[in-house]
């Protein structure tokens, strides 16, 4: 993985010293807080309901053991021993107190990472998905271009006050796992017949009040231009994008008011101004931070293991583990594991303990190269597991309550921290998942219900991607009570799209009687091995309006202004 | 102008008397009409010079500012013949200077006085600077001897910038 060289470090050791300066003077209230805030939130300092939330980096949802080893001391230290990952790769503490944060920073440097730039109105973590380099499918490893583009945008002078927060994701599998689409900037990576690297660009995407799916703006960038032509847009939204009103200042309402013709034309002469300039990336940088990602001494492996095979065969909860975690691997032998944060009544999802991040710390370098990777989904992957050391594993990760075979189903459910935590949120999302989740134990139903993914948000900034569930859940407020819409038939990957609202909002206590009303129906429609979303496609929402609804006049009326 | 510090061969100094007067409105303009050195909007600018100046045959003794949504491009003609140019931070979370800057530094090829006014604040000094920005009248309320420390920030930078044309990678 990536390793810190001198000016990697001096850049995040200096900014730790800035940031140290500037607590001590909003302390000494020599900084108003008004003046304070903007600094603290590119340092990823956040103030919520409680305490102040820290949110670390993690480029690219990649970590090594040691990092992981850093996270955990950091929740030990100076959180309640938690920490909590985000749909953006990153990981958040929530009970942090200002006057400790520049010694976490230091803690967080010293292990190569930082929080710049996790909040603001600036350019945020890039993301990726969570198996890049390993995953079977994939055209070519996005991390380099993806490390290109954090040091390309950190601390970038002209960009840091951009009219809101700029969010950038890149992925290159035939399967998009890194929701491009959904993003202020979207970048797929692929190859021109010719073998040149060559970027699909997207702009526009993204959540929140207006959700909206990315438009191409550019089909065949060539990836020496990649930090130019992203410059182009930046200063066009720099420029353009609203100030106005913070709700209608994200790119997306820019490119939808200019219609993306126009908007691609403003890019393009901003970009023929600077595109044969020096920030042109040279084949010495490219190979330079491509060789911080060579793949690992892989062994040559047989592609069938006796053992594997019959422990799969002999226990029957193990397989079921392997059905939902084991993702296929570009090298025969090796599969890709993913570690579900989503056990039900006992943690919320995202939510891992010191004590589970130091095992799996160490299960990283007991069967694997000592890397973690963040998925998007906010579940843990180790992406490089010997086929031979499953059941191992799966042992270990079942002492830690980890082992939980619900990934892609119905309780791996995305969601944000909602009411308990969030200021921003109209309502709770912990408590409606986890009431789910406990409602749907029953492994049988699970699997039996397959692929579906449930995304919660508890309030319509959609931190929890609700509307790219395949059953979305935005809390809103109603005279004070919490309210739960629900959504059908969003997806996330290359048939990106939002769901559809299906009718009046319910009460938290509703909720699972919600979820188990959907599947019901979905059951009655689907023929053989049809997957929830697909049924939703065919069908419409109309079914399971009607069975959602039916006898429901005497249900209390919520009011209109929650529909969009 | 008060509270204003200004760079000199890269060196950052507070300017012990300042000769500028910034004018927001033709309103203001009576009451220092005597005065040579206004800082005017462009458009008042644009009025207020003598023919020989717009002919471009002699020095104007006025400066002139934009405010965040005016273009650039208009004022290519008189870069010749302005001694100063400010650009206007409505409010420090307001970021349109910077890509003001950038363009009239690198596209327009302005190597005068670039002058940051309005909420102009110790913290965003360095970015100010790295954009091309050459001198910074402090917004009054604020020590202008303690924002001489925010003219430094942090010694590496990954990308480029006005005053670092090259990005790291080209420069290691």
């Amino acid at each position: 993985m990536y390793s810190y060289d001198d000016y990697d470090y001096a850049l995040v050791r200096e900014r730790v010293e800035q940031f140290r300066d500037q607590v001590a003077r909003r302390l000494s209230d020599e900084l108003a807080e008004e003046e304070f805030l903007p600094l603290r939130l590119q340092n990823g300092l956040y103030m919520q309901k409680h305490a102040y939330m820290l949110r670390v980096a993690i480029p690219y949802g990649v970590l090594s053991s040691n990092q992981l080893r850093t996270l955990a001391h950091i929740a030990r230290t100076y959180d309640k021993g938690y920490g909590h990952f985000t749909t953006r790769q990153n990981i958040q503490f929530n009970w942090i107190q200002l006057e400790q944060t520049p010694d976490i920073l230091d803690c967080l440097a010293a292990a190569q990472m930082h929080a710049i730039q996790t909040s603001g109105n600036c350019v945020r973590n890039v993301t990726t998905e969570a198996f890049a380099g390993v995953a079977a499918d994939e055209i070519i490893d996005p991390r380099p271009l993806a490390e290109l583009l954090r040091q390309w945008s950190t601390i970038n002078p002209e960009f840091l006050f951009l009219p809101r927060k700029f969010k950038i994701a890149i992925s290159s599998a035939e399967q998009d796992r890194a929701a491009i689409k959904v993003h202020d900037i979207g970048l797929h990576v692929y190859r021109a017949n010719n073998g040149e690297m060559l970027l699909r660009v997207y702009v526009g995407g993204g959540l929140g009040r207006t959700p909206i799916i990315g438009l191409t703006i550019k089909d065949d960038l060539p990836w020496r231009h990649l930090l130019s032509y992203v410059e182009a847009i930046l200063r066009v939204y720099n420029r353009h994008g609203r100030r106005d009103n913070k709700y209608k200042a994200r790119i997306k309402i820019l490119v939808k008011a200019l219609g993306i013709a126009a908007f691609a034309e403003e890019v393009q002469r901003e970009w023929q101004a600077i595109n044969a300039g020096p920030a042109e990336i040279t084949d010495q940088e490219y190979q330079r931070i491509a060789a911080a990602f060579v793949a690992p001494a892989y062994e040559f492996l047989p592609a069938q293991n006796f053992d594997y095979n019959t422990q799969l065969f002999k226990h029957a909860e193990f397989s079921r583990w392997v059905a939902r975690s084991v993702i296929a691997h570009k090298v025969t032998g090796y599969a890709a594991v993913v570690i579900s944060t989503k056990p039900g009544i006992s943690a919320p999802p995202g939510d891992v303990t010191a004590e589970q991040m130091e095992v799996i710390a160490l299960l990283a370098e007991q069967f694997g190269f000592g890397e973690v990777r963040v998925a998007h989904e906010q579940n843990l992957v180790l992406p490089d597991v010997r086929k031979a050391d499953l059941f191992a594993l799966w042992q270990a990760l079942d002492l830690i309550g980890m082992a939980t075979p619900n990934a892609g189903l119905l309780t791996d459910i995305i969601a944000c921290p909602g009411g308990d935590y969030c200021s921003l949120a109209n309502a709770k999302s912990i408590p409606i998942a986890q009431a789910i989740q406990q409602r749907f134990e029953d492994l049988d139903y699970l699997h039996d219900a397959g692929e579906l993914s449930v995304n919660i948000s508890g309030c319509m900034n959609a931190c929890g991607h609700h509307h790219i569930g395949n059953i979305g859940i935005l809390g809103v407020d109603k005279n004070g009570s919490e309210f739960y819409q629900v959504t059908l038939g969003g997806a996330q990957g290359n048939e990106s799209r939002l769901g559809k609202v299906i009718g009046p909002a319910f009460s938290a206590a509703e909720m699972p009687d919600v979820i188990e009303k959907i599947i019901a129906t979905y059951k009655d429609y689907r023929e053989v091995d049809e997957p929830f979303i697909d049924v939703v496609q065919r069908i419409g929402i109309d079914p399971f309006k009607e069975s959602l609804y039916q006898n429901s006049a005497s249900r209390q009326q919520p009011p209109a202004e929650v529909l969009p | 102008m008060n509270n204003v510090i200004a760079l000199a061969q890269g060196d950052a100094h507070i300017v012990e008397q300042d000769p500028w007067v910034f004018i927001n409105s033709e309103t203001e303009l009576v009451e220092f009409s005597a005065h040579q050195k206004l800082i005017l909007p462009f458009s008042l600018w644009q009025k207020c010079q003598p023919d020989a100046v717009l002919r471009g045959e002699q020095q104007s003794t006025q400066g002139f500012w934009l405010a965040p949504d005016e273009e650039e491009e208009p004022v290519k003609q008189w870069l010749a013949v302005v001694p100063l140019i400010a650009l206007q931070f409505p409010s420090f979370r307001d970021g349109r200077a910077y890509t003001q800057a950038y363009v009239l530094r690198t596209r327009l090829c302005w190597a005068g006085e670039l002058r940051a006014v309005g909420d102009v604040l110790r913290d965003q000094l360095s970015h100010m600077r790295q954009c091309g920005f050459t001198s910074f009248a402090i917004r009054t309320d604020k020590s202008v001897t303690d924002a001489l420390k925010g003219l430094s920030g942090i010694s590496v930078l990954y990308g480029r910038s006005v005053i670092q044309p090259l990005p790291l990678f080209r420069r290691r």
